[in-house]
């Protein structure tokens, strides 16, 4: 298997914050990787810094050997990015909006109609297609976000909480598009959640973050039997993260949850 | 070399037309944005043109004003626009225009031209209004397409603009203060109502460096039957031609900040 993300002591401060601290990470290709941490633990920060959208303050990261900070350009052709907060825009239709990310992404004109049309059929919205995406359900819109994030078959896709705001059956359709994701193109998934029933369902390596540092990396079942005694994930996370009382600096984290869940919803 | 150009040039036009379709969509704020100019030239342009207080050499005062509220209205639409960038930075819109591999000079640059198209709507009943009120219009092609071209750069350049000021004041409280602050400023230090000859020397000293009063110029000299260009129309389009180019420039630089 080889490595297609490599994080080394990557640190983001904001003046006296420190969102990230010195996060060391290893992704290798296929893998379906979650990382696990309560609000401000710095994970949504730390996916802005993978996806080019926010410099480091130190420390370095490279998808598919390119580094993030000095070669962004190869970097975004590589990844795809699903943003916690709603990015599909309302005023277009599904169509018109998987179209400008399919010029953005270079996709040959011959070549546009019909990966636009392929991607709507993956995620399951081909009769939605021309409906205006303010007229969609809030599963069917992050289905449309991972579809304009999978037009031009990216190795690496980054979501981040992705299924928050979400009712429970559109959480599985979520799920299973995800999977499905993996299995048939091949695309690694890198994804942020604090749902465990989540985790437990999609990955096949975790991570538990805690207020910016990594605490444990390992397949789930490894997390589970370092805590022992039939540890269910939620135990493992608690262990972990549960003696702090409150995770500070989660204000704007907690505020955008809160927008994306009343938009979703 | 040459694909990157090209590249560019789609990856723009892409942003343009996609903004342009919103627009398709819900063309509303056209008409609710038609209402100031109206109130311009309907109120104040007749009111004034009874004073006779202000010269306008051998132009009547309603004739002179119109291509001054043309331009007024083109601004004060295109510098709320960068509100937008803020609105759609709340939601995850501009971080998936980011992480795209897009020139972001390209983003920017597509936002303007798109400003530049929902001005045109402006120019039109501005014109209709113009036409009603009995203002002598010039309708030859080249005028007209001369017009057409300085609404699309004014228009581009204060949306330029106003994107820059939201990647600097990032919220959207902060971004309605300033731009009230900005566009009064512009709008009085200009030409649009008043002709610089009888403005005080500081004032005038400021109206020539605003590029409004380019744009104002350039419109008089073409919009109106019998115009005449002060500064010269050559002049007039180079100004607000490279003032748009240095604030794309700027803006390309700057726009990734509205993130972080």
């Amino acid at each position: 298997m080889s490595e297609i993300l490599s994080i080394k002591s990557l640190t983001r401060r904001f003046k006296e914050v420190v969102a990230v601290d010195t996060l060391t990470l290893s992704v290798d290709a296929g893998e379906v990787f979650g990382l696990l941490g309560r609000n401000g633990s710095g994970k949504t920060t730390l996916i802005r810094m993978l996806t080019t959208l926010l410099a480091p303050t130190k420390g370095s990261a490279s998808v598919g050997g390119f580094d993030v900070v000095r070669e962004p350009a190869a970097v975004r052709r590589l990844i795809g990015y699903v943003p916690q907060a709603l990015s599909a825009d309302g005023e277009l239709t599904g169509y018109e909006n998987l179209r400008v990310f399919s010029i953005l992404y270079d996709i040959p004109r011959e070549r546009r109609e019909a990966r636009i049309r392929e991607s709507l059929a993956f995620m399951g919205l081909t009769e939605h297609g021309d409906k205006m995406v303010k007229d969609y359900s809030g599963g069917m819109i992050r289905r449309l976000e991972i579809a304009q994030a999978m037009l031009h078959q990216p190795k690496l896709m980054f979501l981040d909480e992705p299924t928050v705001g979400l009712d429970p059956i559109a959480r599985e359709i979520v799920w299973a598009h995800i999977d499905r994701l993996r299995a048939d193109y091949g695309t690694t998934i890198f994804f942020t959640t604090h749902y465990m029933d989540e985790a437990q369902q999609l990955c096949t390596k975790a991570a538990i973050m805690r207020k910016g540092k990594l605490i444990v990396v390992g397949t789930t079942d490894e997390l589970k039997q370092a805590i022992g005694g039939n540890a269910t994930l939620d135990d493992v996370f608690v262990h972990y993260t549960g003696d702090s009382a409150e995770e500070e600096n989660a204000y704007l984290e907690t505020a955008a949850m809160r927008r994306t869940t009343r938009k979703l919803g | 070399m040459l694909t990157a150009v090209l590249r560019f040039i789609t990856k723009t036009l892409a942003i343009a037309e996609m903004e342009v379709r919103k627009l398709r969509h819900d063309p509303t704020e056209l008409i609710t944005r038609a209402v100031q100019p109206a109130l311009w030239l309907l109120v104040f342009g007749q009111v004034f043109s009874r004073v006779h207080a202000i010269p306008t050499g051998n132009l009547s005062y309603i004739d002179f004003l119109t291509p001054g509220i043309l331009a007024q209205s083109v601004l004060f639409v295109a510098i709320f626009n960068g509100i937008s960038i803020i609105w759609e930075r709340d939601l995850g819109v501009v971080h998936k225009f980011l992480v795209s591999p897009t020139p972001r000079t390209a983003l920017v640059l597509g936002k303007s031209v798109s400003a530049g198209v929902r001005a045109l709507s402006q120019a039109i009943f501005i014109y209709a209004l113009a036409l009603a009120l009995g203002v002598k219009m010039n309708w030859s092609p080249q005028a007209l397409l001369g017009v057409l071209l300085l609404v699309v750069l004014g228009a581009a350049l204060f949306s330029t603009f106003s994107l820059i000021i939201a990647c600097i004041v990032k919220t959207r409280e902060r971004f309605m203060g300033i731009g009230q602050v900005l566009t009064m400023p512009l709008f009085f230090a200009s030409n649009a109502i008043y002709p610089t000859a009888i403005m005080p020397e500081w004032l005038k000293w400021i109206a020539h460096i605003n590029p409004l009063t380019y744009e104002v110029d350039g419109l008089r000299a073409l919009a109106l039957a019998g115009g005449e260009s002060m500064l010269g129309l050559t002049t007039d389009y180079v100004v607000l031609t490279a003032v748009l180019a240095l604030l794309v420039l700027i803006g390309g630089w700057i726009y990734p900040r509205i993130v972080t």
